[in-house]
């Protein structure tokens, strides 16, 4: 429960103000936690006069700790094609398992495997353990997280990264739970703690409104998943040296009660956004579908990709495929141009990554220029026409 | 067939915002709502009902006032209502959840079970899988359409990052739902005149032989250890002058960047 010190709790509604969940309210001058408290424990570092407190000496499904070992990559491959999010946490495991001083291994689960571990090792991998099997071409739950679980169990990894995608998403919760393990879902931080050795996993809750940091102090592994494009891949370096160990997996393991009967790859779904350097995203301000496809033209000259905030998106001036944001996609550009965007928490958090950010937007107050490399007060309808004609004229 | 959705209630992400001053989340009268997902899932349960028959159940692990969604649930075309509270979930993580939801499901009874993708307060889309898995029975995530039933096996198309999966999943089985599978109705009137009166069954810790030390904050894995607000810190220059002459500088910009 949240502890309220009666002596020392001064009513100044600071709690109260800040609580996302409603749950605490000021009576006769003192705080009250209502049951729908969450225990977040945000209003706990806010209170000035030090009166709240969470308990948190928890008991826990206790496990031996010492006897886990080792960062563990789940490195996602999917109808002949390796997730980039797989080479992204290869970098970010690669620094843990350094922190740590133990080895970095990549699991690599499918069928038609062939010259795959190879590119784990020269991207950081020092083992790749190896499951081939006909009845893994296909995602199911069952058979891919039946060989996982199977994996862990036997080699007592410390720390088990998997990319928060549609198919970790999926599985991972399914392997955490016959462990037992902790997971925190859809991470965007991962360091050591050093007094312990504990991995610190911080990740936006509550719409990207809030940040969290969790940590698994008594089960293992630690389990995350963690958010495609934020974390940095190595260079391809063909001359690191690593191990390929094939995994035997019992057979009753591979099969599953969901049957995947096809597998529709469809266009629709996909967008370039995660793979150009320029995005030219384009919000409300443009006004209508008229005025958006100065966005298109924009990006066409840059050689970049088309993006919008949700805005844009309902209102039916672009496909929900360009969306970027909390329901949408994350992007990382090396340039993220925002024109008559205004910012909105749930829009940031998919392009905060992105190494420059180009703000366009006639409220000088407008939220996206807190984040911005490059602001520009002004009008899109004055601006971007300009900027066109002048790319078009070099 | 006997359907169980769980909703959960949660604070309207929308009316949250950072304030930039303190940079803590401000917080003007933000209401509770029924999770926006959990919507779906419930309209998705009341048309499987209507084309092949049975009940539907609404479930939500919460404090007595999670009543409210339940009641709500109801009046868009839920027969039941079942809360499960106690002050001993405070806390729960998505473990402890799943562990809850499941001993209550079992408690309840179901053929199909049916969840949201993810719930917007803890963001997480961790409580379906773990639940099928603590009821130990097959489950698939993110399904953005039914397009068969057939006594003890259903046909859902699975949405993924490079298209959908065609899939065919035995029952008793779950599944969790995106936003674009369905367009919830609104509550009909006969619908909110039983929601009134509607009596919901609560169930508590022991009444669902719940183990104390897989309950809430104990029974957690993860702990939270810190929250704060995100931070963006960038190096700014603002480009100020005539159109024209931020004109230049822009496309100048550009041009070393690009
Ligand atoms: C649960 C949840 C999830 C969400 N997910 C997403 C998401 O994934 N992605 C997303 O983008 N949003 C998301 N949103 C919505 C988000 O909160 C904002 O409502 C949305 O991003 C606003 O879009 P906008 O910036 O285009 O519009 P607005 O906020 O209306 O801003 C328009 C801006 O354009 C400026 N402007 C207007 N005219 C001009 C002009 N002529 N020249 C220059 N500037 C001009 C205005 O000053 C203003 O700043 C989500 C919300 C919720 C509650
Ligand atoms: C800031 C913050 C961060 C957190 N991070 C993590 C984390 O990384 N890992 C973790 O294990 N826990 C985490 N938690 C705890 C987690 O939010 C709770 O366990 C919560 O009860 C369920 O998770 P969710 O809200 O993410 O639900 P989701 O898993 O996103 O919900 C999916 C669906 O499950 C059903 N459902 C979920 N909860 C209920 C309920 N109470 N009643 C009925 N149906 C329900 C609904 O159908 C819902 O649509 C966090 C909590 C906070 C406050």
């Amino acid at each position: 429960m949240l502890k309220i010190d009666t002596d020392a709790c001064t009513g100044c509604g600071i709690c109260e103000d800040n609580c996302a969940f409603g749950a605490i309210t000021v009576e006769d001058g003192q705080a009250v936690a209502g049951d729908n408290c969450a225990l977040c424990g945000s209003c706990v570092d806010l209170c000035e006069a030090g009166a709240l407190s969470i308990d948190k000496a928890s008991t826990g499904p206790g496990t031996d700790l010492s006897l886990w070992s080792g960062i563990w990559v789940y490195t996602e491959f999917r109808h002949g094609r390796l997730a980039p999010v797989a080479l992204e946490l290869l970098g970010a495991g690669r620094r843990l398992a350094d922190d740590r001083g133990v080895p970095l291994t990549a699991v690599l689960l499918g069928h038609g495997l062939e010259t795959v571990p190879e590119t784990l090792i020269s991207h950081g991998a020092d083992r790749v353990l190896v499951a081939d099997y006909p009845q893994l071409a296909e995602f199911t739950d069952d058979a891919y997280a039946n060989v996982f679980e199977d994996l862990i169990n036997r080699e007592r990894p410390e720390v088990v990264l998997a990319g928060a995608t549609a198919i970790g998403r999926s599985f991972i919760p399914r392997v955490a739970n016959k462990l037992s393990a902790g997971l925190t879902a859809d991470c965007t931080g991962l360091e050591i703690r050093k007094e312990d050795g504990a991995l610190l996993q911080t990740r936006p809750a509550f719409g990207g409104n809030i940040m969290a940091t969790i940590v698994c102090p008594h089960s293992r592994p630690q389990m995350s998943t963690v958010r495609p494009l934020v974390m940095k891949p190595l260079p391809a370096d063909a001359s690191r040296k690593g191990e390929v160990i094939t995994a035997g997996i019992d057979p009753a393991r591979l099969s599953s009660r969901v049957k995947v009967i096809n597998s529709v790859s469809s266009e629709s779904e996909k967008s370039n956004l995660q793979e150009v350097d320029v995005v030219v995203s384009g919000g409300r301000g443009l006004n209508d579908e008229e005025g958006f496809a100065l966005i298109s033209e924009l990006a066409e000259l840059l050689g970049g990709g088309v993006a919008a905030s949700r805005a844009a998106v309902d209102s039916g001036w672009i496909k929900y495929s360009h969306q970027v944001g909390q329901t949408g996609k994350t992007v990382s550009p090396k340039v993220y141009i925002a024109c008559g965007i205004s910012g909105a928490i749930q829009h940031v958090i998919g392009m905060q990554a992105s190494d420059t950010v180009i703000a366009i937007n006639r409220d000088e107050n407008a939220p996206i220029f807190d984040i911005a490399t490059y602001g520009l007060v002004g009008d899109v309808f004055e601006i971007l026409p300009r900027v066109i004609a002048r790319l078009r004229r070099d | 067939m006997k359907i169980v959705v769980c909703v959960k209630q949660v604070p309207d992400a929308k009316d949250v915002r950072l304030d930039p001053k303190t940079n803590t989340l401000a917080r003007e009268g933000v209401e509770s709502i029924m999770n926006p997902y959990d919507r779906h899932a419930l309209e998705e349960a009341v048309r499987l009902k209507e084309k092949v028959g049975g009940t539907v159940v609404a479930l939500s692990m919460g404090p007595p006032q999670a009543g409210e969604v339940l009641r709500e649930a109801v009046a868009c075309g839920a027969d039941e209502a079942v809360l499960v509270s106690d002050r001993a979930f405070a806390g729960a993580d998505t473990w402890a959840t799943s562990y809850t939801l499941a001993r209550a499901v079992r408690k309840v009874g179901f053929d199909l079970v049916i969840c949201g993708k993810q719930a917007i307060d803890g963001d997480t889309a961790q409580v379906g899988p773990g639940l099928a898995c603590r009821l130990d029975i097959p489950y698939v995530t993110c399904v953005r359409a039914v397009t068969g039933v057939d006594g003890d096996k259903l046909e859902l198309q699975r949405l993924m990052d490079d298209g959908y999966d065609e899939l065919e999943m035995p029952l008793p089985g779950l599944f969790t739902v995106v936003r674009e599978i369905n367009e919830p109705r609104v509550p009909s009137l006969k619908g909110k005149m039983r929601a009134r009166k509607i009596e919901i069954t609560t169930l508590s810790g022991g009444d669902i032989d719940a183990d104390p030390a897989c309950l809430g904050l104990a029974g957690s894995p993860t702990q939270v250890v810190k929250v704060f607000s995100p931070q963006f810190n960038r190096d700014k220059t603002m480009i100020c002058g005539e159109v024209e002459a931020q004109v230049e500088e822009l496309v100048a910009v550009l041009e070393k960047l690009v």
